[in-house]
């Protein structure tokens, strides 16, 4: 392989990859948050689970919610914008990527972030716990994909 | 004005995310299935976004407060426990399974309007275990 197919196959993973430090960048340098999604929208369950039990603000909840959005209303923008952006291909039976949801919902709240908030603005801060959270999941996702070709195929 | 900011954040990452392929779960699985068939495209996702985001580290690192903001909000936990090991094992073996991780599932809502139901049974999943860690029951 030269450098010029090289550069095609993985220009586009570094061009998004830019898109998504450049977020996390301005976030932190204008507003000193860490944009991890985890945490945001584990923050905001933390807040509608209290809310419904009459403590805590509403406004408080909604508040967490604008980085949520964003996310969400890219997706639906995104065929506009990159039309390759969903057309993901998933091999996962719906009740294996609920399980999938469940894990990476308990985990990340446990274990205090996921991709974004550890593996780019906590390495970005040189955190300790971010390196052993990123190695950690990253070793654990490998033996996932492992496993289930030896289980399933 | 803050909740503008913080949304433009949200919809540019979420661009981000679909432009380096995180929003596709057989690349995400390419990039973990380290003894079979390896795609390392994932790699530059976190190269590309960790150079910007040192850099605009480092930027920040020589002021006192944010340019908008009062305080830098930095994670208050330092220490390497048996929660973070825990909790970021269980993560990755749910990311290697369903192939999203937290932003590009939300993302991915979206392809509800193609007809898949995977993204919103992942993100109901998602809460489901962010709410069962909210409430101890589990």
């Amino acid at each position: 392989m030269n450098v010029t197919d090289l550069w095609y196959q993985f220009r586009e993973p570094l061009l998004g990859g830019i898109l998504i430090g450049f977020a996390a960048g301005v976030l932190w340098l204008f507003y000193g948050k860490v944009l991890g999604v985890s945490g945001i929208l584990g923050t905001l369950v933390d807040q509608v689970a209290d809310n419904l039990k009459g403590r805590g603000k509403w406004v408080d909840a909604l508040r967490k919610s604008p980085v949520i959005v964003g996310l969400v209303l890219g997706g639906f923008l995104m065929p506009f914008v990159w039309p390759k952006g969903l057309d993901g291909f998933q091999n996962a039976s719906l009740l294996e990527i609920a399980i999938a949801g469940i894990l990476v919902g308990y985990g990340t709240r446990l274990g205090g972030g996921c991709t974004s908030g550890h593996g780019i603005c906590g390495i970005a801060r040189f955190s300790k716990r971010s390196i052993v959270a990123t190695v950690t999941f990253m070793i654990t996702g490998a033996l996932a994909v492992f496993v289930r070709r030896l289980l399933i195929g | 004005m803050s909740w503008i900011f913080h949304f433009a954040c949200g919809l540019l990452m979420a661009f981000g995310l679909g432009v380096s392929g995180m929003t596709d779960p057989s690349k995400v699985k390419g990039f973990l299935d380290v003894t079979g068939a390896w795609n390392p495209a994932l790699a530059f996702v976190m190269a590309g976004a960790l150079a910007v985001n040192i850099l605009m580290h480092q930027i920040a690192a020589r002021r006192k407060k944010p340019l908008l903001d009062q305080d830098f909000f930095k994670p208050s936990r330092v220490s390497i426990d048996w929660r973070l090991i825990a909790g970021s094992a269980a993560f990755g073996v749910g990311w290697g399974l369903g192939g999203y991780c937290p932003g590009p599932g939300l993302v991915s809502l979206a392809a509800l309007t193609g007809g898949q139901f995977g993204p919103l049974v992942f993100v109901a999943g998602m809460i489901a275990g962010m709410w069962a860690f909210k409430v101890k029951k589990i």
